[in-house]
């Protein structure tokens, strides 16, 4: 049997990558909401917050670590499967990926151990001091690793020399024009996500009627994130879009299913993409929105995909839909904060049990809607890998097609592994919920941890 | 003058992978030992690296995403001729990784497999290190700017021999560790271990190092050594400090496994190591890929070593202060409380 090394490199990467986004999405919510709730508790002194904190510190733990193994996968990817990428851009990408180990890496792992074992040593201040430069940590290397993406997607400041790309501008190349709205879409979305998987737990323990005060401190928290950011995130996204269409016009025509260039484009609510036959089956659309949303003009000519190659389309059918699948869980986001603010305002949050049932449902939402996003964008970029400039079918490993074939199936079989068991443990944490008994891990005295009195040592 | 920045960044990738193999060697070492120990023990030796292991790996990080960076030639050649040991020492790392957290939540036969997945995981992480030293020591084939070897070309006696003296080496890193983290009965435990695996350390690294002078003819030279038999006396006299600073370093960890300070053993293996790696660093230079690539060929563009220059410049003293300061912090003897 024939194995395609470019086919099985693309789904390894689309896999591993997969995996991968799903921790950082919430840790780097969950890390700045730790930092956040142990400040409430060194400004107001109140027990509730260090609570909240040492509750979620172990989902974090839990989450962190399979953010972090699978994290040192993907620095070898590149130079195990898209070795011909690594060599051609690594005099541009090599230096933005370089400092994010520098500068956040190295910054997370160490104060990592303080905020999980270091409570006694270091006092509540050093402490805290330890959880934000975690949490700043997870945003500089959002932002390290959005500008190297978003230079793929849209590639400037460079020079092209024997064949090699080389950076004329470092300024150019990191603030790359897709990069500032790609980064606060991502930053976004992963509080949104954190903010929806509190919620969705709160929920679950006020279902299951074990409401403390944690539990409702942790849902108005929650309520007010998602009520704040998700209308925000429709604009933020909306901003991403934009610039999308002006440099990647055939990334936008795949995802909005716009076969020809024309006047007062649609916005298709749904469709069937049929890429052989350049059309779309069971159209159900809204005229003329689609020009209105990405030029601010209904009547405006916008490219569809005929203005392209056949060679130089995107799939249009996975982006089509990842777009809406991504899209229309941002819509129920937004309902969820006005509505949960809502039943806030009128002290009715513990009442509602359609609410709590749909805050629960809608838990996971925000970790689709990553996977989603990130299929639409990176999908969206094919068949380039350096927009425009790089194929992804030039850029793969010279390896058997048989070793990626290995690989992909123990890599599938070890996430399975861990995914379950990593699933597992921390919704057995999230089952239990928060109480008064919250303890840190202790180093410096044995057997404090197991004082099951619920007596503050 | 202008600097040499693909010197410099030789260097600085030479030091990264020392760093990582002195660091996470102790605690893959740890691992390593495990099943010498009885469970209580485990919780104290786990607890032993528990703050340390994550900023440990990251100097693993910092080496790929380093490579990449400075050398993106040679990590586009080295990347697909290791393919399998990569893919095998990840997906241990990964086991490894998770089970410190997911030890603590098993139940029963759940803390059991995390155990075994921890201890295993480590061995098997070790093992595919060597065999990546040992394929990239004997040779890659290259034609024009890419890997043009086989898929098993990394398996060979060599090979082999390269992975049983690392993981020996990591099992003596994490045992010196040992002694200086732990108290009592394990504390005796881990100087008995000290003081047999030294003599197989040294009996590997002799092995290998007499091997490595028969995998290239450049090596041999390096060693003032000719295959046609003549020997350079002066070539050998400015590379044996390497070996007699190996030997005496060797004497001291077996000594001070006996008796001595609790951090001598480690500080002394350590001496070892870096002995072992300027042997290596001797017999490849300027290779960057033996025995095609130099570091001068594989170099990023000036522009790119330039930027990365300004921010180590800036950040390694920082992460080596903070780094320091979290070692400093859990300088303490373990418990084996951490987790409960």
């Amino acid at each position: 049997m024939e194995f395609d090394a470019l086919l099985l490199s693309r789904l390894q990467f689309a896999f591993v990558i997969a995996f991968h986004i799903i921790f950082p999405a919430f840790t780097i919510g969950l890390a700045s909401f730790l930092a956040v709730l142990e400040g409430l508790y060194l400004f107001t002194k109140k027990q509730v917050f260090l609570n909240l904190f040492f509750f979620w510190v172990k989902v974090f733990a839990l989450a962190f670590g399979m953010g972090v193994v699978s994290g040192v996968v993907m620095s070898y990817q590149f130079g195990t499967n898209w070795s011909v990428f690594a060599d051609l851009t690594g005099s541009v990408l090599g230096p933005l990926l370089g400092y994010e180990v520098l500068t956040a890496f190295f910054l997370e792992a160490s104060f990592l151990g303080i905020m999980l074992f270091g409570w006694k040593l270091v006092g509540p201040r050093l402490h805290f001091f330890a959880t934000l430069m975690v949490a700043i940590g997870t945003l500089i290397s959002s932002f390290w690793i959005l500008s190297a993406n978003s230079w793929m997607q849209t590639p400037q400041g460079y020079a092209i020399e024997d064949g090699l790309f080389i950076a004329t501008d470092w300024v150019a190349v990191i603030f790359n024009p897709s990069f500032p709205s790609r980064l606060a879409h991502m930053v976004a979305a992963a509080y949104l996500t954190t903010a929806l998987a509190v919620l969705g737990s709160a929920a679950f323990l006020m279902l299951r009627r074990n409401v403390t005060s944690e539990v409702k401190v942790m849902a108005r928290m929650a309520i007010f994130t998602i009520a704040l950011l998700a209308p925000l995130q429709v604009l933020i996204g909306h901003e991403s879009g934009v610039v999308a269409h002006e440099y990647q016009p055939a990334k936008v025509a795949a995802i909005e299913g716009w076969w020809e260039t024309r006047a007062g484009q649609p916005t298709h609510l749904f469709a069937i993409p049929d890429q052989d036959a350049e059309t779309n089956h069971l159209e159900l659309s809204v005229p003329g929105l689609g020009s209105w949303v990405v030029t601010g003009d209904a009547n405006a000519v916008v490219e569809g995909l005929d203005a392209f190659a056949e060679e130089d389309r995107p799939p249009v059918f996975i982006v089509f839909w990842s777009f809406r699948v991504m899209v229309g869980l941002g819509f129920l986001m937004v309902a969820l904060g006005i509505w949960g603010a809502v039943l806030w305002w009128r002290g009715k949050v513990r009442e509602s049990r359609l609410f709590q049932w749909s805050a629960l449902a809608m838990a996971p939402s925000g970790f689709i809607a990553v996977l989603a996003g990130w299929i639409t964008a990176e999908v969206g970029r094919q068949p380039y890998v350096v927009y425009g400039q790089l194929r992804t079918a030039d850029a793969v490993s010279p390896v058997d097609g048989s070793q990626v074939a290995l690989s992909l199936l123990v890599f599938m079989i070890t996430y399975a592994i861990i995914f379950s068991a990593g699933a597992l443990y921390i919704l057995r944490v999230l089952a239990k919920g928060p109480d008064s008994s919250e303890q840190p891990p202790d180093r410096t005295t044995p057997g404090a941890g197991l004082d099951l009195t619920g007596e503050p040592t | 003058m202008s600097l040499d920045l693909p010197l410099i960044w030789a260097g600085l990738i030479a030091t990264a992978v020392a760093l990582y193999v002195l660091l996470d060697g102790f605690d893959l070492g740890v691992g390593i030992l495990f099943p010498f120990a009885t469970p209580k023990e485990r919780d104290v030796m786990i607890d032993a690296i528990a703050p340390v292991w994550d900023g440990n790996e990251t100097w693993l990080v910092l080496g790929g995403g380093g490579l990449f960076a400075a050398f993106p030639l040679a990590y586009a050649i080295i990347m697909p001729a290791m393919y399998l040991p990569i893919g095998i020492m990840l997906t241990a790392l990964i086991f490894r990784g998770v089970a410190f957290e997911f030890r603590a939540h098993g139940r029963k036969s759940g803390r059991k497999w995390w155990t075994f997945a921890f201890s295993a995981g480590s061995l098997v992480a070790a093992i595919a290190q060597g065999l990546v030293l040992g394929g990239f020591v004997q040779g890659i084939t290259v034609e024009g700017r890419a890997f043009a070897g086989g898929s098993f070309d990394w398996l060979s006696p060599y090979g082999l021999l390269i992975a049983a003296g690392l993981t020996t080496g990591y099992a003596l890193l994490g045992a010196g560790w040992l002694v200086f983290k732990a108290e009592a009965e394990l504390q005796a435990k881990a100087r008995r271990w000290v003081q047999r695996l030294i003599i197989a350390v040294s009996a590997l690294m002799a092995a290998v190092s007499i091997a490595t002078l028969f995998v290239n003819p450049e090596i041999t030279a390096r060693w003032g050594i000719s295959l046609t038999g003549g020997f350079d006396l002066m070539q050998f006299l400015v590379v044996s400090p390497a070996p007699l600073i190996a030997a005496v370093a060797a004497i001291g960890v077996f000594v001070f496994a006996r008796k001595g300070p609790d951090l001598a053993p480690y500080l002394a293996s350590v001496g070892l190591y870096l002995a072992g790696f300027a042997g290596l660093a001797i017999s490849l230079f300027p290779n960057v890929v033996p025995f095609d690539i130099t570091y001068e060929d594989a170099a990023a563009h000036d522009s790119a070593l330039g930027l990365l220059l300004v921010g180590t410049v800036v950040m390694l003293p920082i992460i080596l202060a903070y780094t320091g300061y979290v070692y400093w912090l859990f300088r303490g003897k373990a418990t084996g409380a951490s987790y409960h």
